[in-house]
């Protein structure tokens, strides 16, 4: 038996290398999704209900709605935005520094026809896409809820996705240059979590003094909050929309041409 | 597929070169490979071999000079020159929470081959490593010489012309170095190219047809392993011990009888012609060493020669 034939004549189907990357993401996916998949449904349905039902319940008692919604339908929205971004977060860490430097994977994927930037290309179509359907799930199910009163919710899955790629391009930039994985924890601790906390996520923005918040509106997470809570109410005028939307769009081109020249001064050097 | 001309070098580097920062890796070394060659890149650490390894492979851009593989300038056509190599690298790259047959496939994807392709190649291969049984565990599981094979079959998924393999045996035990060497003598006759790391000097000895010697980034020797011993090495190595509380050996005595002579802590090696006509010698010129033997020059003895015995970190 002859293993290999030097007169290859090997059929390529010519997809693009970014899309092989792509395919191979939700390949891996589809085999190891049982690990993921409690952070992914689990959790944002406790929240819901831990936040939306309990905390919900002493927020009527007493205060009655907030920004003419029960509590409940006010925190969905920002939930789902929490749960797109800690999602897309998670994957561009601990997993980009594994494959850099722990497993290795990507100095096997670089040694084939894909360059350093395919691999970005691949994994920030992947998460997007992934976060699509789950935004999605999570979008009827707080519609089940009463949580969503527009048909603009339709949007929802679309700014899930966007979020996801807003944050895992930056993040795939910063992956492809840390060190040691201690950066990571010492970024989920001053960054994502007081994010998560302070971005308008489980308190409209008026509640902050007037001089305040102005920082809430600096935190790229508050932008897709904004953008989540419109689409669920169908409320929102045209320009700040589109100034949420424009952040969190910035951030996925910078981010992304970004993370592709580190990626690559990582592995090719 | 184009195929180029035999006449033609498979790989051809000129004054190639590798800076990182100030420090230089490869010091602009010339050489040529040619079509079912096993050529091997012989030595101590931070020689520069892996950085060679990996301008080959068209992964590393050279700071300097001309490389050319497969008759392609791997600055330009990277991803042409990667889908017909195979490369294993020195440390495995195997995805370790899938299992092995799952290893193989999703590699596959990478090349973009047909899926029905892959699969039929994936299961030729697990036999070629010795792994069906093996096909649906996880590949955590695996010996180190289970993950060099899954590692060299995985390589081959895209049935390269060229193979390249940094250090392939490094840290495994005899069994399965031999294993590997049966492998790759197949891969050989197959009519593959074969790009040979090593430090061991026999896997040197037993795989390559031609091999170069680096050290601090330059090549110091080249040739096949036969020639590189009879112009750097005698015939034989007559190899004295001697007691502990003998201090100095009578190297007056032992000089004029070897060509060269190296005096080690424990003992003396006389690099000779014929050793046991010097052995004789040694014993009627009234030197009674505790034990002597006669070996004949391996490429070991060349390598610490041209490279040195201070040990390299």
């Amino acid at each position: 038996m002859s293993i290999v034939t030097v007169t290859s004549s090997v059929s390529t189907r010519h997809r693009p290398a970014w899309f092989r990357a792509l395919t191979y993401e939700a390949a891996f996916y589809s085999k190891t999704w049982r690990a993921s998949v409690i952070s992914s449904f689990l959790f944002p349905i406790l929240y819901l209900s831990a936040m939306g039902i309990g905390v919900g319940h002493l927020v009527n008692a007493h205060t009655g709605l907030v920004e003419g919604h029960t509590y409940l339908h006010f925190v969905a929205p920002g939930l789902l935005a929490i749960t797109a971004m800690q999602l897309s977060v998670g994957e561009c860490m601990w997993p980009i520094l594994a494959a850099i430097k722990w497993v290795r994977t990507y100095h096997a994927a670089v040694a084939t026809p894909l360059e350093p930037g395919d691999l970005v290309t691949g994994k920030v179509s992947w998460l997007g896409a992934r976060l699509f359907v789950t935004t999605a799930v999570y979008a009827v199910i707080i519609a089940c809820f009463g949580a969503t009163s527009s048909w603009t919710a339709i949007f929802l899955p679309f700014i899930g996705a966007l979020i996801a790629v807003a944050f895992a391009a930056p993040l795939i930039a910063f992956s492809s240059r840390v060190e040691s994985d201690v950066t990571f924890t010492m970024l989920f601790r001053f960054v994502v979590v007081p994010m998560l906390l302070f971005s308008a996520t489980f308190y409209p923005v008026s509640q902050y003094p007037v001089g305040l918040r102005w920082i809430v509106q600096l935190m790229p997470l508050y932008h897709g909050v904004a953008l989540c809570r419109s689409a669920a109410f169908g409320t929102g005028s045209p320009g700040p929309l589109l100034a949420h939307v424009s952040v969190l769009v910035a951030m996925a081109i910078v981010g992304y041409v970004v993370a592709r020249r580190n990626l690559r001064r990582r592995l090719v050097s | 597929m184009p195929q180029v001309t035999s006449s033609l070098p498979l790989v051809r580097a000129r004054g190639l070169t590798k800076d990182f920062g100030d420090f230089r890796a490869v010091n602009g070394i010339d050489f040529e490979i040619s079509r079912g060659e096993s050529f091997g890149f012989l030595g101590p650490n931070g020689a520069g071999k892996t950085s060679t390894m990996r301008m080959v492979s068209a992964v590393a851009t050279p700071t300097a000079g001309d490389l050319s593989i497969f008759g392609l300038d791997p600055h330009h056509d990277g991803p042409a020159i990667r889908a017909r190599l195979g490369v294993v690298p020195q440390e495995d790259t195997l995805e370790l929470e899938l299992t092995v047959l799952d290893n193989l496939l999703m590699f596959g994807r990478y090349f973009d081959l047909p899926r029905k392709l892959i699969k039929e190649r994936a299961t030729e291969l697990l036999e070629f490593a010795k792994l069906t049984e093996r096909a649906h565990d996880k590949c955590d599981n695996l010996s180190g010489g289970m993950k060099r094979r899954l590692t060299i079959a995985r390589s081959l998924l895209n049935q390269p012309e060229l193979l390249i393999l940094d250090e392939p045996t490094t840290g495994l035990d005899p069994q399965a170095r031999h294993l590997l060497w049966e492998r790759l003598y197949r891969l050989k006759s197959d009519g593959v190219t074969l790009i040979i790391t090593t430090h061991y000097m026999d896997e040197a000895e037993q795989l390559c047809d031609r091999l170069v010697v680096m050290d601090h980034g330059d090549i110091v020797a080249e040739g096949a392993p036969r020639e590189l011993i009879s112009q750097h090495s005698t015939r034989e190595v007559l190899e004295l011990r001697f007691p502990v509380d003998v201090t100095t050996p009578p190297i007056d005595v032992l000089s004029p009888l070897a060509d060269r002579f190296e005096v080690l802590p424990d003992r003396v090696l006389l690099y000779v012609h014929d050793g046991d006509d010097t052995l004789r010698a040694v014993h009627a010129a009234g030197v009674t060493p505790v034990s002597a033997l006669v070996r004949r020059s391996t490429l070991e003895d060349v390598f610490l020669r041209l490279t040195g015995r201070t040990l390299v970190d």
